[in-house]
């Protein structure tokens, strides 16, 4: 017997608006900033000035004597300040240096903290904290991650080397494909070899809330309100870290303003504001400046990824290797190099790839450091396989979608089980491509190119495509475990049922602006049969949902919402005998629909709001029933699942100043199931948007002492309202296997696919000039040089055999013909 | 201190400040109008938009003693009774809000784009709104709302009082 006989569809699907606005609309939202306590304490921090350094000495006297300094702390003040934790070592091997939140005697970047001064107010705390007078001895800073390779400054003198791990993936060795180094050797004597070596800058997460975290000391439960995406991880790294009975911690996640896996971090800011709490016994606030959170929160991205891909002379792929060296910073983050390596299932995508390796290095350099940012590994994934397809299919001379449909895995090949040994459930990429194919009007466009090239526009045209896919659903905590992630990747869920009518639905993830009351609301009222309106989503605080794993990789829906059904699965079990009694009939008899309860050929019947309670009153129940239809479920997946989609990009470039315009951008999805399509859409912008923006105009960039030069708004250039289009955005529909709803993932879709749509765009616009590529972001300057080097060489890259990397420098080296380097 | 007085959202404050405390930290920490946020420290982002007098302003780019004797509204005076201004009902209407950090500043700023021109096209919306920053929606569905909004409201941008008697 299933739980739920028929459930229609009455919410799911609908465009719903959304629950959340209303005090977001109207300025009566709980940011974490807002909250104000008695007798509480603001900090401010001392940060490190220098990439590299000994601590010598910290003199606190005098910022300890300014008006309303309560006290000053440095880190060796703060025993038992707590640690921040890598929870996914790459292996046994790997090095990973001791990160304390207030460090005592060495920095390891810039921006690190040294002090901590606690003052009755904000202003007061960060007058005081210039005043605090720290010694540091200089060392040098290796800040380059090939640089780094060479061990010849170390970032942790006491590791004795700057490479923390090595991780692969090879699919001979594996048993999930063939030899690819024979699949070279093979496509270097008779067929196409295309090798490149692509950048992927570093980026900032720039969520539009500052971090600030507020700690509450007095009694026996030290509460910490804090703008993070992990509560439920954060309680358990304080109890872990510190000694701190995990029971005596409520982490509460109030409304947070955006995090894109930048708030995915159990951060200094956030031990030290606790051990000053603790240490003082009053409440202590830490809210940072941007110009803080620009240089202290985790960047995301710092890849330098070497690429072989083996075809033959009709364009069929015969093996891809991947090299990559990832640039961790100056410690390894919480998921550290998990991200890099999040990305070898997808380098292979959606191809049928019959040879594949994957080898990633992780190295330390002086830098921030770096974990998730939105799509972590998979963009960095995408971006080098579709810019290679591109690439191939501008060797072979065809259509850059015609090289793709002779390597995508068809329709009808579902279940596939892919090179890289992931199953993909299920897919149809011939229907998404060939709906964003009508939506942009793609052989219009190529038409107006032709048009163009041939009239010697200065205005160029260019069509960039992105065929993507992505895992989502992080993660099965089997598949964790054997890649020695330190927790696992289910999701918990309850459902209380009130006497009212109204029901309190709980859920472990977290959100940071998605909409899950909204969503979480559409997929209860259906299952349960009751309205939208009655339903209460809680969420966020450890203390009211005490499992949870929370908000990242895409896992809300597809592992929080399957949690959420199996709740209320177990709600219509306990109603049905409850109802049964009351109906006086047999549990077998009762059919459950859109919250009704009926018997079977009568036209008895009671809702389930009235099972729930009559179940609170307790008055009239069968002997031995439990009063109760409460209902809590931990849901953990089999595998990831895997949404798809095409991207395509049309780009004007003028060649005579290298500006760029967005002209058209059209993104077929297939996320499975849609729950609601305007948070959908929404999602989709968004991410696209952020995409776009790495492409084009984004980078975090560091000065050669170390010192970040994009650290505020003014230089770290996030694209605005007049520097975009309208997006067109449509779905096509193929429901995932591996859940009940059939849900995909849609968070991350966005920012992973449109970076390579806007790359390949430019380059093609460009490729008639003998420009195979230029180095992200595409800013008009890098552009223009390009124009103007591949002039001065009209012979240019793709008119001949392809460079070896391994000959010289990058391929964006301005000696051979595409852009200026890396140290732009 | 500097004492100053200030109508914010129609009720009037008298109060000893620092002379050197902004706009934005004069309403959040002592007015308690914490709907006006920070979102950075070089006045790029616009998250604290306010109204000075009818007219948008960065609240983190004036003094607070430069409103003393002026009219300061803020996201919370422009609903009333509890009935959301067109142009916060125009945000809801076309999801153009997502974790709503931005979004105070962006519908001040909104509201500020379509009094001085009523019917603005995408293009003037999109430089309208340059100054405020939005990481989460990509802005198309804030410049759907705007000009959804600006096609059916009367504009005005007078404060409306959330309470008459001054305090």
């Amino acid at each position: 017997m299933t739980a739920v006989d028929d459930h229609p569809a009455l919410e799911i699907g609908k465009a719903r608006r959304r629950k959340e606005d209303q005090r977001l609309l109207t300025g009566r939202t709980r940011w974490t900033d807002n909250i104000q306590l008695p007798g509480m304490l603001h900090l401010a921090m001392v940060r490190s000035p220098f990439a590299h350094a000994r601590i010598t000495s910290v003199d606190t006297s005098v910022a300890t004597q300014a008006p309303g300094v309560i006290g000053v702390f440095t880190g060796s003040d703060l025993d038992g300040q707590g640690l921040i934790a890598n929870a996914w070592p790459l292996n046994e091997e790997q090095k990973t240096p001791d990160h304390l939140p207030v460090a005592v005697d060495h920095v390891a970047c810039a921006g690190e903290i040294v002090a901590v001064v606690a003052a009755r107010s904000a202003a007061a705390a960060r007058d005081a904290a210039e005043l605090v007078d720290v010694d540091y001895e200089e060392l040098p800073a290796v800040l380059d991650a090939r640089e780094a390779l060479t061990d010849a400054v170390l970032v942790h003198p006491e590791l004795g080397t700057n490479r923390s791990a090595f991780w692969q993936l090879d699919s001979a060795e594996a048993g999930t494909g063939g030899d690819v180094e024979a699949a070279i050797t093979t496509a270097r004597a008779e067929g196409i070899l295309i090798e490149r070596e692509y950048r992927q800058q570093r980026l900032v997460p720039a969520f539009m809330e500052p971090r600030s975290t507020v700690v509450d000391p007095t009694g026996e439960q030290i509460v910490m309100w804090t703008a993070t995406q992990i509560p439920h991880i954060l309680r358990f790294l304080i109890a872990a870290t510190t000694g701190i009975s995990e029971a005596k911690v409520r982490v509460i996640a109030p409304d947070v303003g955006g995090g894109f896996g930048g708030k995915l971090q159990t951060t200094p800011e956030e031990f030290a504001t606790l051990a000053v709490a603790r240490r003082t016994g009053r409440p202590c606030k830490y809210t940072e400046t941007r110009s803080e959170t620009m240089v202290s929160c985790h960047h995301g991205r710092d890849q330098w990824q070497t690429l072989t891909l083996a075809a033959t002379k009709d364009g069929t792929v015969t093996g891809l290797k991947v090299d990559l060296l990832a640039d961790l910073g100056a410690y390894v983050a919480i998921l550290g190099g998990g991200v890099p390596v999040l990305g070898a299932w997808m380098f292979n995508a959606i191809y049928k790839f019959p040879a594949y390796q994957f080898n990633c290095q992780t190295v330390l350099t002086n830098k921030t450091w770096v974990d998730a940012y939105r799509g972590a590994g998979r963009p960095e994934a995408t971006y080098a396989i579709e810019r290679l397809m591109d690439e191939l299919a501008a060797e072979v001379g065809v259509d850059p979608l015609v090289i793709r449909e002779k390597n995508w895995i068809t329709h009808e090949e579902f279940p596939f089980t892919s090179v890289a040994g992931m199953t993909y459930d299920s897919g149809n990429y011939e229907a998404a491509t060939a709906r964003a194919r009508e939506l942009f009007g793609y052989d219009e466009l190529r038409a107006e190119q032709r048009r163009r090239r041939e009239g010697g526009d200065t205005v160029q045209l260019g069509i960039g495509v992105s065929t993507f896919t992505e895992m989502c659903g992080l993660a099965p905590s089997r598949i964790l475990g054997a890649l020695n992630y330190g927790a696992g990747g289910w999701e918990h869920a309850s459902i209380r049922m009130l006497a009212t009518g109204k029901v309190e639905v709980l859920s472990g993830a977290t959100p940071h602006g998605q909409g899950h009351e909204t969503a979480w609301s559409q997929i209860v009222a259906d299952r349960l049969g009751v309205a939208f309106e009655d339903i209460e989503v809680l969420q966020g605080d450890t203390q009211i949902v005490s499992r949870g794993l929370d908000t990242y990789g895409s896992r809300s829906l597809v592992i929080g919402g399957e949690a959420l059904v199996k709740a209320a699965d177990r709600v219509i079990e306990k109603a049905r005998h409850v109802a049964a009694h009351l109906l006086e009939a047999s549990a077998d008899d009762l059919r459950f629909s859109a919250g009704q309860f009926t018997v079977a050929g009568t036209d008895k019947g009671i809702s389930i709001g009235d099972v729930a309670n009559a179940a609170w009153r307790g008055h009239n129940l069968f002997d031995g029933a439990e009063p109760s239809l409460d209902s809590d479920a931990t849901f953990d997946a089999d595998t990831f699942s895997f949404p798809h989609g095409t991207h395509l990009c049309a780009m004007e470039v003028d060649t005579e100043t290298g500006a760029t315009r967005m002209r058209k951008y059209v993104a077929v999805d297939d996320i499975g199931t849609i729950i609601n399509p305007l948070i959908v859409e929404g999602q989709e912008h968004g991410g696209i948007l952020q995409g776009v923006a790495q492409a084009l105009w984004e980078e975090a960039e560091f000065d050669d002492s170390g010192t970040l030069v994009t650290g505020s708004f003014v230089d770290y250039t996030l694209p605005t309202a007049a520097d975009t289009i309208n997006f067109v955005t449509d779905n096509t529909v193929t429901p995932a296997t591996t859940n009940t709803l059939g849900t995909k993932g849609v968070g991350e879709a966005g920012c992973i696919a449109s970076t390579p749509a806007v790359v390949n765009a430019v380059v093609d616009a460009l490729r008639h000039l003998g420009i195979n590529d230029i180095q992200m972001p595409l800013t008009p300057q890098r552009v223009w040089k390009a124009v103007q080097s591949a002039g001065t060489d009209p012979g240019g890259p793709s008119q001949e055999a392809q460079p070896h990397f391994a000959e010289g420098a990058l391929n964006q080296d301005p000696s051979a013909g595409a852009t200026d380097g890396a140290a732009q | 201190m500097t004492r100053v007085h200030v109508t914010v959202d129609g009720v009037q404050y008298s109060d000893d400040i620092e002379p050197r405390m902004l706009l934005v930290h004069y309403l959040r920490e002592v007015v308690g109008k914490v709907g006006t946020v920070i979102g950075c420290d070089t006045s790029n982002c616009g998250a604290c938009t306010v109204h000075l007098d009818g007219a948008s302003v960065k609240s983190c780019n004036v003094l607070a003693v430069q409103a003393d004797g002026h009219e300061v509204t803020t996201i919370e005076g422009i609903a009333v009774d509890g009935e959301l201004h067109p142009m916060q009902q125009a945000f809801h209407e076309h999801h153009a809000l997502q974790c709503g950090y931005c979004t105070p500043g962006m519908i001040m700023q909104a509201l500020d784009l379509v009094r001085e021109n009523p019917t603005p096209s995408e293009e003037e919306i999109r430089l309208g709104l340059e100054g405020n920053l939005c990481r989460c929606t990509g802005y198309q569905n804030i410049v759907k709302a705007v000009a959804a909004c600006a096609s059916t409201m009367e504009t005005s941008t007078t404060a409306r009082p959330e309470r008459s008697a001054a305090r």
